[in-house]
């Protein structure tokens, strides 16, 4: 094992995956002198050539449209998209094209391409650079949602989105680029999508999460089981598919469910976990599915404004606490 | 040369035979429409079809081509089986894409026709893709992108032809200028000297010609196609021609001039190429041969539609995506 972090580890996996594939390539803006907004592309350009790793103009539409034309013609490309933000401007062609050519088309195409689109709140980068729009794209049949919450397993579902036959929408949460954690030595195999992680074990309570509110709610579990709760933390790792089985496994050990997110709470995934949750578990149930997410209002800048946004592992614990 | 020459009549008479194809196909398509038994949309590409055929007379079976809404032509030309492609029009079991896509989704992967497309100008972001992809391959395919006028004024048209400047890739872009944009004249609401200057500005070379000329075609897509494939980048031909239909089948096109559809037809290409044709010595009987037997083909076809059995419901389901697939009946 070694220490690096969540960047480092995502570069790793994306090295070792074009060293492995000569049809692995990456498209964005600034991944050869920048090497990525977190260094997650850093060096690779020198290492692969500009074919490869391949400078764009800012022509989002393009960038997502060439990657869909790479991945039907025979490469796996992996389009930057920097901010899920600037992603809107692609939207079109993801949702249009990607998500729907190997249907619309009755099965004679594949689109195995990566859609890289960081989400998430990263200090004072305010409205249109902060947004987690996950819960859209789980809607569009057709995609793969994932959103990696470890070092590891940003290489290890990377890995598995890059060879993965569908459009994967690949969401790094920019928060936790400097977050350190352990990586295997070696050769990893890829993780599978669509199992889930339990980060700890509980009775009393399962917490359902991803991405930045793995480490957010695992700390209000250790708050909570000084308290005498004992919480159990899945992280559910993709959210297309969600790994019901896990879920739905720990709620009838402990009964109790909340669902934690940072994007708006209102119309966010959640919903989705909450719904079936009460659907098929009620008799499980001894009270009703929560959820935490953030308040429907656009990512204020202000220090305190943005806080006033986040959800923090004291109001976590709090909510958690409101079940007993 | 003297060769190729003597060659030319058989050759171009060849050609002509996929035009009356197309020309068939469309106007069954368009008849099937107010039948009943073609849904949705159908975007007919008669008056059109010299371009199509010229084109991919100079292309290679691993060519590829990404087209737009009308898009049968492209697909025909390209070598896609006309009977699978009304099947898929009727949305029966053997239609191209199994009944799933219809008219606007017409694909034929094994031709290297990479789909017809609902989204006005998303074909030209494709095609660049796909051109990056033949490079890093290293194989000598090129891709033609065909558009239509009215995609000229969307971002993804611009972008591309930038895009495919800057990394030099092996596209021929071919806007087929009809000169409306579905029941809008394109000239109203396009700023500028119009497609050519617009590609010219990224340095990208164009040329306009009568797209109704299939001779004209053919020779200019030999020449740009040879370029594009000797390593000299993208091109763009602009094909001036005139929708003989309206925007879709249903469309009367009552937007037009009184006479002007009338006049176009003095110009249209299957006409053309028949007078070209006569002059070389091709006789009277065999140019009606070649109409009737085109005709025939497609009846058969029609026939054909009307007897291929309806999609199983369990294809509903398939072929949405490996990982998280979709179960039959289920919400999720």
């Amino acid at each position: 094992m070694s220490e690096m972090t969540y960047a480092q580890a995502a570069r790793l996996g994306l090295k070792e995956e074009m060293d492995r594939d000569p049809t692995v390539w990456a498209l964005g803006e600034d991944l050869g002198f920048e090497g990525g907004m977190a260094g997650q592309y850093k060096d690779l350009q020198a290492e692969f050539g500009t074919d490869r790793i391949v400078d764009t103009p800012i022509s989002e539409a393009t960038i997502m449209g060439a990657a869909i034309g790479g991945a039907l013609a025979g490469t796996r490309p992996i389009a930057e998209m920097r901010f899920s933000d600037f992603a809107m401007c692609a939207v079109d062609e993801l949702v249009n094209q990607a998500a729907k050519a190997r249907y619309m088309f009755g099965g004679q195409a594949r689109v195995p391409m990566v859609a890289r689109m960081p989400i998430g709140i990263r200090g004072g980068i305010a409205a249109q650079h902060s947004q987690s729009p996950e819960a859209w794209y789980t809607h569009v049949p057709g995609l793969v949602v994932v959103t990696p919450a470890t070092p590891a397993d940003n290489r290890g579902l990377l890995k598995a989105a890059i060879r993965c036959d569908d459009p994967v929408v690949y969401m790094e949460h920019k928060g936790l680029w400097g977050a350190s954690g352990e990586v295997d030595e070696g050769d990893v195999e890829p993780l599978p999508l669509g199992v889930a992680r339990t980060v700890c074990k509980g009775d009393d309570l399962t917490i359902v999460t991803w991405a930045a509110m793995v480490g957010v709610a695992e700390s209000a579990a250790m708050t909570l089981r000084a308290m005498g709760i004992s919480v159990e933390v899945i992280d559910l790792r993709t959210l297309w598919p969600w790994d019901k089985d896990a879920v739905f496994h720990s709620v009838r050990k402990t009964g109790r469910l909340l669902v934690v997110h940072e994007a708006v709470q209102i119309g966010g995934f959640g919903g989705e976990i909450s719904a079936e949750v009460s659907e098929h578990l009620f008799e499980h149930l001894k009270g009703p599915v929560k959820r935490m997410g953030g308040a429907r209002i656009p990512i204020p800048f202000s220090i305190p404004l943005e806080e006033a946004y986040m959800i923090s592992a004291e109001q976590v614990a709090e909510k958690a606490r409101s079940f007993f | 040369m003297a060769q190729d020459q003597a060659n030319e009549p058989a050759r171009i008479f060849d050609m002509f035979r996929k035009m009356l194809l197309i020309r068939a196909f469309e106007e069954a398509a368009g008849e099937n429409f107010f039948a009943g038994n073609v849904r949705g949309s159908v975007h007919q590409y008669i008056g059109e079809e010299a371009i199509a055929v010229g084109i991919c007379a100079n292309l290679r079976d691993d060519d590829l081509l990404t087209s737009y809404h009308r898009g049968h032509g492209h697909s025909i030309a390209k070598g896609a089986d006309p009977r699978a492609m009304m099947l898929e029009l009727f949305g029966r079991v053997g239609g191209t894409s199994g009944g799933k896509g219809g008219s606007m989704h017409i694909a034929d992967f094994s031709v290297g026709m990479l789909g017809a497309n609902g989204v006005i100008a998303d074909g030209c972001t494709i095609s660049v893709g796909a051109a990056q992809a033949i490079k890093l391959l290293k194989q000598d395919k090129i891709i033609v992108n065909f558009i239509g006028d009215g995609g000229i004024n969307r971002g993804p048209f611009m972008e591309a032809l930038n895009w495919a400047k800057v990394y030099e890739l092996p596209v021929l872009f071919v806007c087929e200028n009809n000169q409306i944009a579905a029941t809008t004249t394109t000239k109203t609401v396009t700023a500028g000297d119009g497609i050519a200057a617009r590609a010219e500005s990224y340095g990208i070379p164009a040329v306009t010609i009568d797209g109704n000329d299939l001779l004209l075609v053919d020779r200019t897509a030999a020449k740009l196609i040879s370029e594009i494939r000797g390593g000299g980048g993208p091109r763009l031909m602009q094909a001036m021609t005139y929708r003989l239909r309206g925007h879709f089948a249903h469309d009367k096109a009552l937007y037009r001039a009184e006479g002007e559809a009338e006049a176009a037809l003095e110009h249209e290409p299957v006409r053309r190429a028949e007078a070209w044709l006569l002059e070389q010595g091709i006789s009277e009987s065999e140019i009606t041969n070649a109409k009737e037997e085109a005709e025939a083909r497609i009846a058969q076809y029609v026939e054909d539609a009307h007897n291929a059995p309806w999609p199983d419901l369990k294809a509903a389901f398939t072929d949405v995506q490996d990982v998280g697939a979709p179960v039959p009946g289920a919400g999720q």
